[in-house]
Formats: structure tokens, sequence, C-alpha cells
């Protein structure tokens, strides 16, 4: 039964250039990809280790900054991709080392400050970052000959990426560095005096978190063709962060969800509602009062509730 | 009604909105409308000018009765929200869905870029406000048309009018920290410099700063203070500029005496004298029209925003008129739109050059209070000016695009 939804999610998902009708709802099913990758990696942290960050639009700017500045720079994509993660990466450690110091608000705030600091340099650091004006690159990759330049090419390379996305964090979800990982969440000091490493399992975590957050820049770096600070700005750090929480934090699929409702919201409702952004805080406020674990988990609880109440009930006088 | 509620029955199944979208525009049996995109922002900080580009656009078909060189004309407008991400799938959500013949917009110049090459690959024509200098000169688009100016052109006949009317000497230059702010001061600079002034001080606040007093407290020992702030920072500068009881004269850009901004001005803006493509005391036919229907159906005068992109209207019709109303050949539409050429505008008189932007003429005026309301009076005009002023274009664009850094200051 599992597999069979499975099967029929990816038949679906894998199709999509297809039946969708429109480049222009390709080009929204790209986003929702490339934003669900980016939530994916923002819940490994605020979902599985209980470290809610609000600065990972920089770690996210960075890969597109740096994949942007290596290509104009003239080099061939492979090093683009590559010099763009590994910088990725090694800002993630960098905020890691600095922002692990603190958990909870403390964490919070550090991360705020941090994705801040990357904001500023993408807005005033001119030489490098070209300012406001933003930096555009000429043409999408074409790995192994393939050009993506179309929006159905573009959309099969992003659901491989994303099914690479999905199918690590199944894998770290169910690996006993997954457990390690929403141990320290649940109980820390349990977990040290057990004899693990707290703080190397959250830094590790953040690296985990940062890569994929850094594979999504790169992505939105390729669809947009251009970035500009205000990829990196806090309000697309709170973004994603509400992409997870809507979604339900901690799950699979729940970021997934999350970056899809806010996607679509802000893209197609936005064509047809004025106040879009309202239309976006009503169903937030419905999603925590009515389901506040979050869209996925809430469903399927309210969904087996609903197939409870349809089984024969023993009745009183049995 | 019917129809909004099925379409939004596209956040459950997708599919159903293409057969929809066919379903609301039924077909009548004359030739298909053109369908004009309009860009702008309804949501966040920039929305009051982005609202204002929609009035202005309204107010243009509604004067022509949705109806342009004999061809019905439908508006399609989509909200960016102000960040270049969301321009650009709106921008193909216009493109690609809704098949539109030509857009306007977007407002701000980050939104430009980041959709610039992608309607350059589509042979959409563009038609916007937004006053990045590169998109007509180093880094120029075919398809794009400008009809207001870019950021220096509203600041080069100011300087020259500071200069060589006002004898002013030496300035210092306030603007936001953004590329606009460094364009415009940029652009004055060069001129002033060169018929013998100086720039001895530049500030840059930045763009979203409740308190400019640090910034003003620097100002003193020069002739005037020159500001290029944008969207509602004149009105806080101007008002803290008083405050501190500042007495020097101040010199504005297109922004800062905008008129959609004099009725929240107090008497803070009184003898400010500013530049502008715009001036809503240009006494043509079609400026009156415009101020008579913006006041009418909005209560407001008209701005920069809305009086831009009236004129754009105007220029897209001049274009179908050439074309006879035809829009598949772009390039022929393209090409008409470029060889536009207008007398009787809001803006008065203009052409465009070979790459697109505004050959017209600029106004300075001078704000003073007439009965219980702040007006601008022109006090002179500068025919065809041209984005690169007196200069030889060659060796304009030979230069480094103006920015913070340049011209630098000499010391």
């Amino acid at each position: 039964m599992r597999r069979l939804a499975l099967a029929a999610a990816l038949a679906i998902l894998g199709t999509v250039p297809w039946w969708i009708g429109g480049t222009y709802y390709i080009n929204i099913a790209s986003q929702i990809l490339f934003y669900a990758i980016f939530a994916l990696g923002v819940n490994v942290l605020a979902g599985y280790a209980g470290l809610v960050s609000l600065g990972h639009a920089g770690l996210f700017g960075i890969a597109a900054y740096a994949g942007a500045r290596i290509m104009n720079d003239g080099h061939g994509q492979l090093v683009v991709a590559a010099g763009a993660l590994g910088v990725t990466l090694l800002v993630s450690a960098a905020f890691a080392v600095l922002a692990l110091r603190g958990t909870g608000l403390g964490f919070v705030m550090i991360t705020v400050a941090l994705g801040q600091i990357v904001w500023g340099v993408a807005y005033r650091w001119i030489s490098i970052t070209n300012g406001d004006n933003g930096i555009a690159i000429r043409g999408r990759p074409s790995p192994l000959g393939l050009s993506l330049t179309t929006p159905a090419s573009f959309y099969w390379a992003t659901f491989v990426v994303f099914l690479l996305a999905v199918g690590s964090m199944a894998v770290f979800v169910a690996s006993p560095f997954g457990a390690s990982v929403r141990g320290t969440r649940d109980q820390p000091l349990r977990m040290n005096a057990l004899g693990y490493h707290v703080w190397m399992i959250r830094f590790l975590a953040f690296l985990f978190s940062g890569f994929w957050s850094g594979v999504a820049g790169l992505l939105y770096l390729y669809y947009n063709q251009f970035v500009s600070p205000q990829a990196v700005a806090l309000t697309a750090s709170a973004e994603a962060l509400l992409m997870v929480i809507a979604g339900g934090t901690a799950t699979l699929l729940g970021p997934i969800a999350g970056a899809a409702l806010v996607v679509v919201v802000k893209n197609v409702a936005s064509a047809y509602i004025e106040r879009w952004n309202f239309v976006l805080g009503a169903i937030f406020v419905v999603i925590v009062v009515f389901m506040p674990e979050g869209l996925v988990p809430g469903t399927v609880r309210r969904w087996r509730r609903a197939l409870a109440a349809l089984r024969p009930r023993p009745t009183a006088a049995g | 009604m019917a129809v909004k509620v099925r379409r939004r029955e596209f956040l459950a199944g997708a599919a159903g909105a293409a057969v929809t979208a066919s379903l609301a525009f039924p077909a009548i049996a004359q030739p298909k409308p053109v369908r004009i995109g309009l860009l702008t922002v309804k949501t966040g900080p920039l929305a009051a000018g982005g609202i204002q580009m929609e009035q202005g656009t309204i107010r243009f078909l509604k004067d022509r009765n949705h109806n342009l060189a004999g061809r019905k004309v439908e508006l399609v407008v989509a909200d960016t929200g102000g960040n270049p991400a969301g321009t650009k799938t709106k921008t193909q959500e216009l493109v690609e869905r809704d098949n539109v013949d030509m857009i306007f917009g977007p407002l701000a110049a980050f939104e430009l870029l980041a959709i610039t090459d992608y309607t350059a690959q589509a042979k959409m024509p563009v038609l916007s406000l937004a006053a990045a200098e590169d998109m007509t000169q180093r880094r120029p688009n075919p398809y794009f048309v400008r009809a207001s100016g870019t950021s220096a052109q509203y600041m080069h006949p100011l300087a020259d009018y500071a200069a060589k009317e006002l004898k002013f000497k030496r300035v210092i230059t306030i603007a936001d920290d953004f590329a606009f702010g460094h364009e415009q001061m940029a652009g004055f600079q060069r001129v002033f410099e060169d018929a013998g002034g100086r720039v001895v001080k530049k500030l840059w606040p930045p763009l979203v700063t409740p308190d400019y007093t640090p910034y003003i407290a620097q100002i003193g020992g020069v002739d005037a203070v020159v500001q290029g702030f944008a969207g509602s920072n004149p009105l806080k500068f101007m008002k803290q500029y008083q405050d501190q009881g500042l007495k020097l004269p101040v010199l504005g850009g297109g922004p800062a005496g905008d008129e959609a901004l004099l009725k929240s001005y107090g008497d803070e803006a009184v003898g400010m004298i500013s530049v502008s493509a715009y001036t809503g005391d240009l006494d043509t036919p079609s400026n009156k029209r415009l101020i008579d229907g913006m006041v009418k159906d909005y209560g407001n005068i008209p701005g920069l925003y809305s009086a831009g992109l009236y004129i754009n209207g105007m220029v897209a019709e001049a274009a179908l008129e050439k074309t006879g109303g035809k829009t598949d050949d772009r390039e022929a539409f393209n090409r008409a739109l470029r060889s536009v050429s207008l007398v009787d505008t809001p803006r008065g008189p203009f052409t465009f050059d070979h790459f697109g932007n505004v050959v017209g003429t600029f106004y300075i005026r001078r704000t003073e209070r007439k009965g219980d309301k702040l007006v601008n009076t022109t006090i002179k005009t500068y025919p065809k000016v041209s984005q690169f002023w007196t200069y030889d274009e060659k060796w304009f664009l030979a230069q480094p695009v103006y920015s913070r850094d340049y011209p630098p200051l000499k010391s």
C-alpha cells in the first residue's frame, strides 16, 4: 500500500510537464521543488535538531552568489557547482561554530545576525556582489550534455535533485545519526551523560542542513539566472521557516507541502487576489488553530479520526 | 465571480486552470484584443509608487475607452511584491500564460535587471520607468523602451542649473544608499564639476533609516545640499532638515519633488528646487486631461509614476498606430515603439535614442506655496536632453557606470 502510494506520487511528479498545461505552471512546479529542498534543509535544524535558524537564506544566497561569481569568471559548470557548494559548506561550518554557542533564543538571534551580515555584504560590498543591482548569469548549465534551457528539462533536473534530497533525508531520519540528532533535541543532558558529543552532532546536522540549503540556492540561481540581496534578506529566511512550520516540523513531507503552499499562494493566488499576503497569513492562522503540528501531520491525524468515526462502533446495548 | 472561484481551485489541481482561462475570455468575432501586462508593486514598502503606476495605466486606458488603434485593449496587472524573484515569476506568468503583447513596468531597477535577459529572449517589449543606467547603456536590451529617463539623466540638467544659474560652487550630496541614489549623485557630480563646481562630501544613509540626524549634522560650509531620496524618504529628510534649523538651499532629484508627494509636505519643502521629467504645471492638453482624470478618479494629482505610465500608454498607442494595430510581428512592433516621436504628452515632446532611451524635456521647478497647497513652478526647461547629456556617446560609454565611488571625490 505504502509502496503503491509512493510509486503513484513519483509517477505524478515525474510527469508534471506533460499534464500541468503550460510552461508557466511547469516553472511554478520547479520553484516548488527547489524551495522544498531548501525547506527540507531548514527542517534538519528546525525540526529534528530543535534549533530554529533565521539565517538560512544567508546560506541559500551564498551558494547562489558564489555560483554566479564563479560562472561569470568563466569556469565550467562542474567547478561552479562544486565551488558554490564548497563555499556554502565552509560558511555553514563558520556559522555553526558561532551559532552553536547558544541554543533556543540565543541560537535564533545569532543566526539572525549572521544572516544579516550576509545580506549586508550582498548589499554593500559592491565590487563583489554588484550591490542591489545583483548579478546575472548567462544561461543554465547542461549536465551530461543535456540542455536545461526549456522549462520541462529544468523541471526534470530539479526533480532528480529533489529526489536525492528526499532520499538523503529519509536515510538521515532512519539512521542512528538521525536518532542522535533527535536525541540532542529532546534530551541534550541525557545524551551528554550517555557519552554522545552533543555539540559535534549539532555541528554535523548544521552542515547537512547548510549543504541542502546551498543546493537549493544553486538551483535558484540556475532558475532565475539572477541573484540579488533580496534572496538573502531576513524575510527569505522567515519564509523558509514558515514553510517548515506550516507543513509540519520534523516530518519528511511537511516541508514539501509547506513549500508548495507558500509558492502557490505567492505566485498563483496573487494573480487573482490582491491581498494575497492576507490570504497567506489567514492560512497560517488556520493551520496554527486547527493543526498546530503542521499541515501534513495534522491532516493525517484528522484523516485517522475521520476513519475511526466511520468504523461501526460497538453499541451500548451489545 | 464564478470564474474567480473556479480559478482558485487551481490550488487543488492545476490542470483545470488552462480550461477555465479559455472560458474566461469567450471568443468574439473581432480582432483579438491587445494585451498589456503591468508589472507593479502593490504590497510591501514600494507599494505607494506601484499603485500610482496602476492608476496611471488605468486612467490612460479609460481616456482611450480601452481602444488603441482600432483594437480593444486588455490590461493584466501582476503584483511582483517588490522582489526580483517574484518579478521573474510574474513576468513568466504574463508572457507564457497570459500571452501579453507588451509589458509596462516594473517599478524598481533591481526588478528590471532580474528580468531583462528573459524578456529579451522572449522578444517581449518592456516599457519601464526603472532608471538603471546600464539598461540603455552598457547592457542594452533591444526590446526595452524607457520614456522617463535614466537616474543621472534627471541630475545632469539640475547640476547645470546649480552651477550656471544659481552659481553654486560647493555642495554636499545626500541620497539613499542604493544604486538609484548612487547613479543620481554621480551624474550630478560629473556635470557640476565639469561646470566648475565641487562636490565636497557625499553622504549615504541606509535606505531604511528612521533618523537622518547624524547625517544632517555633517552638513555645513557649502552653498547647497543635493538630496536624491526616493519613496517617502524625501519627506522624512526635509522634515528633519528643517527641525535641525538648517537654512542652506536644497536641490532634489525626480522623486524628491514629485507632485504626488506635495500634499504630504509642509512648509519645509517651500523653496526646494527639483528636477523632473514630468511637471504638473506643464500646459499641454494631454497633461490637463491626465490631471483632471486623476483628480476625478482618485482625488490625487498625478506624479512621476502615474504620469510615467500614462505616457507609456501613449507610446504604445503611437506604435500601434504605426503598425496598423498589429503586434504579431514583435520585431516590427518593437521598431515602431522605438521610433515613436510625440509632441503633446504630459511631459512635453520627446523621441527615443538608438538604445530606446528617451530624449526629451526636463524641468527645473521651485516648490512654492499657493494658498493652502504646495505647487511646483517651472523656472527653467531643458529641451531634448539625452542620457549622455552633452558628452560624446562613445566617450560616455567608455567610462565606468556611475556608482557610489565613481566619479571619485576630488581631494
